[in-house]
């Protein structure tokens, strides 16, 4: 997809918040405070002039309705300009992926040199929402003439009318959650528990080594907690050094607990946190003096049926992302892979390796690529370090990035599952 | 030029005021007589209906009399006479026919506010920099041009004392909530609303309710009980030092028992009595040279333009240098990256930084998401990248030289060439740390005072081989900062610590003398200072005090010689304050009386009191005397500077006009005499310095000879 005078994109560097599991250290830290310590380590680190930043934009999938529009809350920090313009989207949990395939596409397009893009989510502070008719009332008295006719309208009230709604992660289309189509796809695609268990429990080693071994340590920007400051947090609370398989087969699955294989262990938990990451047209990092990660080469962006396996939107997306760069599978010297549910990922490997996959579904001749586990999600993923919806893709870059950077490899894949079926591969590439 | 121009809007005459060549419009004879001729012409004129009066300013309406003018009347029947004239204006402005209308934005001060009250119907905008106030007594004056009379009157007694002995900035917001102006509105519409405002008073005047309590302001014994209380809180503060305040309650106990006329001449008669006291005239001179000093660029000319500084550093994240953050944010609004070499360091001095800003919010000095934006433009790390396109870094780590050093070399290998590195030593010579530069022209001391967001005082040190750029670029900083700044020369102890350790260590030989403690520090606040030697001991830090001791020492010789062992006190766990145990002991932080331990501890016996005066005479020559040498040696440029720093800088009294007026006040020759006497009985370091020995036998004066 190199566009004629299309012009390279580099990401300078990334930087995340700790990820801590929701309602643990971050319970009482909005997700704008999250996203904005993200975005200002980000700048902090790289040390760029805040006012060559021509747009931020940020990924959230369960806004806050009192900060409908985190990216420009972001863009409001003290250390930038008050004229940096800004946006949110929503691509579910390809959120922060998208938002950096946005600023690739304005860099790339000569709309902008300098873009800040990242993601948020904290699942501590998801809005609670007054039942239908409760609200209803609420907006008609609020219309009302005089406080009797007021107190009337309120005095209608039921009692079951005061029973909050929670928003469940369940497709709207199809009234399933996400982790019961896991379970179908494990159950479809055979995928035992002993594999998605195997999976976790490498997801957990390899990010533990991360950890210990400061690769995914510099990524992490400190979070020191108000209102004391004394506790700082480090690391991603989630990962665990000493999980072993006999103990991950203790769980009992969730969504079957009769015949089920998804369990607690294999599946990512909910998650608060933001990342970021700064991107710049090349020529505009060789002016500044960087020496950028990685290059954005492609994006590929596919979408399924949500009634059916829903998570294997990314069997469809990577072979278009990798068509669109012009390589090949084996090219690839790392790979990314967002971990929803361990039988996602499995199944989406299994899907790549496929000849008939390759036939059937992708009208393709030959299977999409075999997966060298060497170089697969090298210090663990979502199931370990934890996924906050909005700022996986922007956490996934950075790794990626700086680990290619430190290898030294020439292509490296970016693959997102999300809600909705969809599925979100980007090339990354250093030269 | 005319000062004021007339505008009419329909049968409103608009009168904007704007003083020609000046930022700011000032209150003089010149002026009065201008304004009383136009408002004799609109007097006349049929076509005119009623006035607006108004600034053609930019956010200043009017900040008070010109202070040149005013220091030119030298005697007692002159400033009687400045005061009458400006009080017979007023009087005629109240009295004008037809409705005037005062459009208040920007700053409305002293004489600015005294025409207002004289006016029909006041207006402010709502803007941040409307603030109005009567500051009279803070230059040892009161208001004498009507504002003892007409305030009370307008706000009830106790609001208008309140402002009087205090004067404090009241702002649009509360100003309408007390009754000082009629309404505020945006400044947008300032203007219109005043012109229709006038055209309605022309039709039906304003009456308004009196203010304030029944009883308390309004009754002569409820007044009574209000004067009483506040001469006594008047006292307590001043300790009598500052006769102004108890002349303004007086002016205006006389003018509401009495009557407004009879009221305006006795306020004129204080004010000129007021301003021929030494008081004022110290004051007022205070005000010059800090004015003046606002000015200083902190070299000789041609002064380079200062560096911009938009993003700062701050290395070290202890308690200075989280402070120094802090006031750099919130007072010069840039954003600000703390390093200190661990997490749980940087994590305190993000805890001192919030806490400034809490209190803030505590006291509502500002809003929630003020507080907020302050609070995100501060962040910390333990990495250098983070600092690297710092404008400026402050050090503020250990200190020790070697560490100093060591700062430095990491800071210059980061950051930006054009970069300025300033050191926030109290000790140690800036020239020394710069040995370690590769860019020393670059290197200069900001030497900020503990607790930095309340201190006003920053000396700025520049090295043999400091820039001039980089001098000007901290002094501009500093002043962005909020700080009144003096420039001094790399020597050490500078120039606070300099004129300190003599007053100290005399501290120290009377404390081996037997002088009981609490007579020494109630020597010194009765002599004027805020606290005592033995107080502000503990409030330094026994430790820090130790260690400054052992540098002067060094640097100066037997003449600073510790005469107490500080260090028996430091092995003995006393830090002073910071830690509740000192020569005082602490309840609940709070100061609970001297420890009698501390006698036992130095070896001495308590003897009896050896008299207040002779103890403040000990103390206060010991640092005047220094002072004279700090001048000699060219450690600070001007007497100015010295007064200026002492004052701002250790709390000097200001009605003495600092050490330099008081040595002029005393005479040389007075001085020296004094010194020798000490010297011949408590020996040689009491001997006077040069410049004092010359000017007794010339006949000279440290200031204007």
């Amino acid at each position: 997809m190199n566009v004629p005078n299309g012009r390279r994109v580099a990401i300078i560097s990334g930087c995340r918040t700790p990820f801590a599991k929701a309602g643990t250290v971050f319970r009482d830290i909005p997700a704008v405070e999250l996203a904005r310590h993200a975005a200002r380590e980000l700048i902090a680190r790289t040390a760029v002039d805040p006012e060559l930043v021509d747009q931020v934009i940020f990924g959230q999938v369960v806004p806050s309705v009192l900060v409908p529009n985190v990216a420009r809350e972001v863009a409001l920090l003290p250390q930038f300009p008050r004229t940096v313009p800004a946006y949110s989207l929503n691509r579910a949990c390809a959120s922060s992926a998208q938002a950096i395939a946005d600023g690739f596409e304005q860099i790339r397009n000569g709309l902008a040199d300098v873009v800040v893009a990242g993601g948020v989510e904290s699942l501590s502070d998801v809005p609670i929402l007054h039942s239908k008719r409760f609200a209803a009332l609420l907006v008609e008295a609020s219309r009302a003439k005089s406080p009797w006719q007021r107190l009337r309208i309120l005095a209608k009230t039921r009692l079951r009318d005061l029973v909050p709604v929670t928003p469940a992660i369940a497709e709207p289309s199809t009234g399933e959650t996400m982790g019961q189509n896991a379970e179908k796809m494990a159950k479809e695609n055979g995928i035992s528990r002993e594999a998605q268990d195997r999976f976790a429990v490498r997801s957990h080693h390899l990010a533990a080594a991360g950890h210990a071994d400061g690769r995914l340590a510099a990524e992490i920007a400190p979070y020191f907690l108000p209102p004391d400051y004394e506790r700082i947090e480090t690391s991603d609370n989630g990962v665990r050094a000493d999980t072993s398989l006999e103990q991950v087969a203790t769980l009992k699955p969730v969504f079957d607990r009769k015949y089920g294989t998804v369990t607690a262990a294999n599946s990512s938990p909910l998650t608060d946190g933001a990342a970021a990451v700064l991107l710049m047209s090349e020529d505009r990092a060789r002016a500044l003096g960087y020496r950028p990660l990685a290059f954005i080469r492609s994006y590929a962006v596919a979408a399924v049926d949500p009634g059916e396996q829903l998570l294997m939107g990314p069997a469809f997306a990577v072979p278009k992302a990798l068509d669109r760069a012009g390589i090949n599978w084996k090219e690839l010297g790392l790979v990314e892979m967002h971990e929803a549910f361990a039988s996602q990922v499995l199944s989406n490997i299994q899907a790549f390796e496929s000849k008939r996959f390759a036939e059937e579904k992708l009208g393709r001749t030959r299977a999409v690529g075999e997966v060298n586990w060497d170089t697969l999600n090298v210090m663990g993923g979502s199931i370990s370090i934890g996924h906050p919806f909005g700022a996986t893709g922007a956490r996934i870059a950075t790794t990626l990035a700086n680990e290619m950077a430190r290898r030294d490899v020439p292509f490296g894949l970016i693959s997102i599952c999300a809600q909705g079926g969809m599925g979100f591969a980007m090339v990354l590439e250093r030269r | 030029m005319p000062a004021f121009t007339v505008e009419m809007d329909g049968a409103i005459a608009v009168v904007v005021f704007d003083l020609p060549g000046e930022s700011v419009n000032k209150f003089s004879r010149a002026v009065k007589d201008e304004i009383a001729a136009l408002i004799g012409q609109l007097r006349n004129d049929a076509t005119v209906r009623g006035v607006v009066l108004m600034s053609g300013k930019k956010d200043t309406f009017i900040a008070g009399a010109d202070i040149e003018e005013f220091v030119a009347a030298k005697t007692e029947a002159a400033f009687r006479t400045l005061s009458r004239e400006g009080q017979k204006f007023l009087d005629e402005l109240e009295a004008f026919p037809k409705p005037i209308v005062v459009a208040i934005h920007g700053a409305c001060l002293g004489g600015g506010l005294e025409l207002s009250l004289a006016c029909h119907y006041r207006i402010a905008s709502n803007h941040r920099k409307t603030v109005l106030a009567l500051p009279e007594v803070q230059l040892g004056l009161i208001p004498g041009a009507g504002g003892c009379n007409r305030l009370p009157r307008l706000i009830g007694l106790r609001a208008a004392l309140d402002m009087i002995l205090t004067g404090k900035n009241i702002r649009a917001d509360r100003a309408l909530r007390i009754g000082l102006v009629d309404e505020v509105v945006s400044p947008a519409i300032l203007r219109s609303v005043a012109v229709k405002t006038a055209a309605m008073l022309a039709e039906s005047p304003v009456t308004r309710k009196p203010r304030g309590h029944w009883f308390l302001d309004r009754t002569r014994p409820g007044r009574a009980l209000v004067f009483s209380q506040a001469r006594k809180q008047v006292l307590r503060q001043t300790r009598g030092n500052y006769p102004a305040p108890l002349a303004a309650i007086e002016a205006v106990r006389f003018s509401l028992r009495h009557g407004l006329s009879r009221g305006l001449e006795h306020e004129a008669e204080l004010f000129a009595k007021m301003a021929v006291t030494d008081v004022s005239r110290n004051l007022v001179n205070i005000f010059f040279a800090t004015t003046a000093l606002k000015k200083d660029p902190g070299v000789p000319p041609p002064a380079p333009e200062p560096l911009p500084v938009a993003r700062l550093a701050v290395l070290g994240a202890g308690f200075m240098g989280a402070g120094i953050a802090v006031t750099a944010a919130e007072q010069a609004g840039v954003t600000v990256r703390m390093k200190d070499a661990d997490l749980a360091r940087v994590g305190k001095g993000l805890k001192a930084v919030s806490d400034v800003i809490q209190e803030r919010l505590r006291k509502r000095s500002i809003d929630r998401r003020e507080a907020a934006r302050r609070i995100a433009m501060i962040s910390g790390g333990v990495d250098y990248d983070s600092i690297r396109n710092a404008d400026l870094v402050v050090e503020a780590v250990f200190e020790d030289l070697e560490i100093k050093r060591t700062v430095l070399r990491e800071t210059e290998a980061v950051v930006r060439p054009e970069c300025i590195f300033a050191s926030n030593t109290s000790t140690i010579p800036i020239a020394r740390i710069a040995e370690a530069a590769a860019r020393p022209e670059n290197v200069v001391g900001m030497h900020f005072f503990s607790p930095v967001h309340r201190m006003p005082l920053l000396e700025v040190i520049a090295a043999a081989r400091t820039a001039p750029r980089t001098v000007v670029t901290a002094v501009a900083f500093g002043r962005s900062m909020g700080k009144t700044v003096i420039v001094v020369r790399d020597c050490p102890g500078f120039f606070i610590n300099r004129i300190l350790a003599p007053y100290i260590n005399e501290t120290g030989h009377l404390v081996m003398e037997g002088t009981p403690l609490e007579d020494l520090d109630r020597a010194m606040t009765a002599w004027g200072f805020p606290v005592g030697p033995v107080t502000l001991l503990d409030e330094v830090g026994l430790d820090v005090a130790a260690k400054a001791g052992k540098v002067m020492l060094e640097a100066f010789g037997e003449r600073l010689r510790p005469a107490i062992r500080i260090d028996a006190l430091v092995s003995d766990g006393r830090l002073g304050r910071k830690n509740g145990r000192g020569f005082y002991r602490y309840e609940k932080g709070r100061k609970a009386g001297i420890d009698a331990a501390v006698y036992g501890l130095l070896g001495v016996a308590k003897a009896s009191g050896s008299g207040s005066e002779a103890v403040a005479e000990r103390l206060s020559l010991a640092m005047l005397n220094e002072a004279a040498r700090a001048l000699e040696e060219g450690v600070i440029r001007s007497p100015r500077d010295g007064d200026i720093g002492a004052i701002y800088g250790i709390g000097f009294p200001p009605f003495k006009g600092g050490p330099f007026r008081l040595m002029d006040a005393l005479g040389a020759e007075a001085v020296v005499a004094a010194l020798e006497r000490l010297a011949s009985r408590h020996g040689p370091r009491f001997a006077p310095a040069q410049v004092l020995v010359d000017h007794a036998r010339n006949g000279r004066h440290f200031y204007g000879d």
